[in-house]
């Protein structure tokens, strides 16, 4: 003991606890909003397009930089699709003035 | 930017993903939630790009307007009947994102701040993104085309379920030998790109053939779970890349999907595995045993709408058939011209009415019915024994009453208790049946009208016949 924690454990600690945050709010969800969810969940799993922007970064281009690039332009069509939809979808469900 | 600060950031946008879902739990909330998964994402995208400032800002900008802008189009125009591709596709990009960001970071680790060679931990996690990625990439192109119909271009796309001897067999080897190149991977001390490759390749084969056996009626627990891996494959990009944000997020995305799956099996009263397995919804064609002895009482659109006026609770069922006629409009109408003569009018949603979880409820939504006279099926179920008609638009399966009966096919399949109204009106095109290949015994009640015809048709009928 002592020595510092490998990151590996660090990263299964925070797993786990999202998971079971995850399964809690999920269950909260209204199914009447689940296709939004979806999408939005879709938009959400789209961040790793940091990834993306960090294998995208480095001046010395080869092909690692490249496909990050790419990774980059395929994440960025999801964030914004993915937020836009479910934007559209819930406006659907304003409550109407009578 | 220090990495202390950073990772302060990530944390500030992994509370807004969870506030995100957490609004979710009702319409009223749902909104400002979506603003928090959008702010949420900005900081992520904001503070990544912070630290790379000195790297090259202007491809990642231009690849980033060029992506944003198709998805902005694509989510503009997109008809809320075709949301379930548009979801399929979705997923389809976070898959092989998480491929490409993983062939990178195979390249050039010190470009993520991990060590260079890669610590065998990393090529672990990093052969579990990636796998996970290609299978979500290739599965959800080919789910993709089975809700998009393109089976008549192209066989693998069929919405019957694929189905050839010793399937499951060559997915195991596969899955197998995929596994073994992954550990050839983590094993070797420099980059192993020969195994890598052959493993991703793999990989994307495999998405295709766990896809290709499941029939188009099961296509609701296919995206959700699509929609659970993708979420795993960007968790697994995490946990290479030691990036907390990534898998906090990856794991809500993943837990969601997971539940949503579970839900829709429940609601069609399937196994997980019976599902995955597939071969299910192929044409069991044999379906009506002895139903041609049987009569059905038919009657025209005035007559349905005669029945409803005079009654005063009306419980409308709408299943895909009525999206597929696009008659929600015509029948938010109904609605309106039956509330003002003080009818008392609801929806009645079961699960899996749509082709994805919660379509339904779009779908009338964008109809402008007001949600809270939706209902979900628990919520519902009890009051149709006080309901004077229920009017089934399109539905079949979900309103059998064979699910009571033990040793039918569908026993214990959780069903809209529309048998328990006192008239029943049923539209259909035909009285051919539902995905499960089963009779209805509630076609041919006493209290059962059947109207047949095109929804849409019908419908506007009805409205017509009640000025």
């Amino acid at each position: 003991m002592g020595a510092a924690v490998d990151p590996t454990i660090i990263n299964l600690v925070v797993f786990v606890l999202a998971v079971f945050v995850g399964y809690h709010v999920i269950w909260n969800v209204t199914p009447a909003l689940h296709t939004p969810l979806m999408s939005v969940t879709n938009a959400i799993s789209s961040v790793i397009i940091v990834g993306a922007i960090l294998a995208a970064a480095p001046h010395d281009t080869d092909f690692g930089s490249v496909l990050g690039v790419v990774a980059v332009a395929l994440a960025a069509v999801n964030v914004a699709g993915g937020f836009l939809v479910t934007y559209r979808m819930l406006e659907m469900f304003r409550k109407k003035k009578k | 930017m220090s990495a202390n600060q950073l990772t302060l950031w990530y944390l500030v946008a992994s509370v807004c993903f969870i506030l995100a879902l957490k609004g979710l739990s009702h319409p009223e909330t749902a909104r400002r939630g979506n603003w928090f998964g959008i702010a949420g994402m900005t900081i992520a995208v904001l503070t990544t790009i912070a630290v790379v400032a000195r790297g090259r800002i202007d491809l990642i900008l231009i690849a980033m307007l060029a992506g944003g802008m198709v998805g902005a189009v694509v989510a503009r125009r997109v008809q809320m009947t075709q949301m379930p591709e548009l979801v399929a596709a979705m997923h389809s990009l976070v898959g092989m994102a998480a491929v490409l960001i993983a062939i990178a970071a195979v390249n050039n680790p010190a470009a993520f701040g991990v060590a260079d060679p890669l610590p065998t931990g990393n090529k672990l996690e990093l052969f579990i993104g990636t796998f996970v990625g290609a299978i979500t990439f290739s599965g959800s192109v080919i789910a993709f085309g089975k809700l998009a119909g393109l089976g008549k271009q192209f066989r693998l796309f069929s919405s019957a379920p694929v189905v050839f001897p010793a399937q499951h067999w060559l997915n195991l080897v596969l899955a197998l030998v995929m596994v073994g190149f992954g550990a050839a991977f983590f094993m070797a001390d420099d980059k192993a790109w020969t195994a890598f490759f052959v493993m991703t390749a793999i990989a994307f084969v495999l998405g295709v053939l766990i896809i290709i056996p499941i029939g188009g009626a099961d296509m609701p627990v296919v995206i959700s779970m699509l929609n659970s891996y993708s979420g795993w494959a960007a968790a697994g990009i995490g946990f290479s890349l030691n990036n907390a944000m990534l898998i906090i997020a990856g794991s809500l995305v993943g837990s969601s999907g997971a539940i949503l799956s579970y839900i829709m099996c429940r609601a069609m009263n399937r196994s997980f595995v019976s599902v995955i397995l597939g071969g299910f919804g192929a044409a069991e064609g044999s379906a009506a045993q002895g139903g041609t002895d049987k009569t059905v009482r038919s009657g025209a659109a005035e007559d349905a709408a005669f029945l409803m006026a005079n009654a005063e609770n009306v419980i409308i069922v709408p299943g895909y058939g009525l999206a597929v006629a696009r008659a929600q409009h015509a029948v938010k109408e109904m609605a309106h011209k039956l509330q003002q003569k003080g009818v008392n009018v609801r929806y009645a949603i079961h699960p899996v009415a749509g082709r994805m979880p919660g379509h339904m409820n779009v779908l009338l939504a964008e109809a402008e019915v007001p949600y809270d006279q939706v209902f979900e099926m628990e919520d519902i179920n009890s009051e149709f024994g006080n309901a004077d008609v229920a009017l089934v638009l399109g539905a079949n399966d979900v309103v059998n009453p064979l699910a009571y009966e033990k040793g039918s096919p569908i026993y214990g399949m959780p069903i809209l208790d529309v048998v328990k109204a006192r008239n029943v009106l049923v539209n259909k095109r035909s009285m051919a049946s539902g995905y499960a290949g089963l009779d209805n015994p509630l076609f041919y009640m006493d209290k059962t009208m059947m109207v047949f015809g095109d929804a849409k048709k019908v419908v506007e009928d009805i409205v017509k016949a009640l000025d």
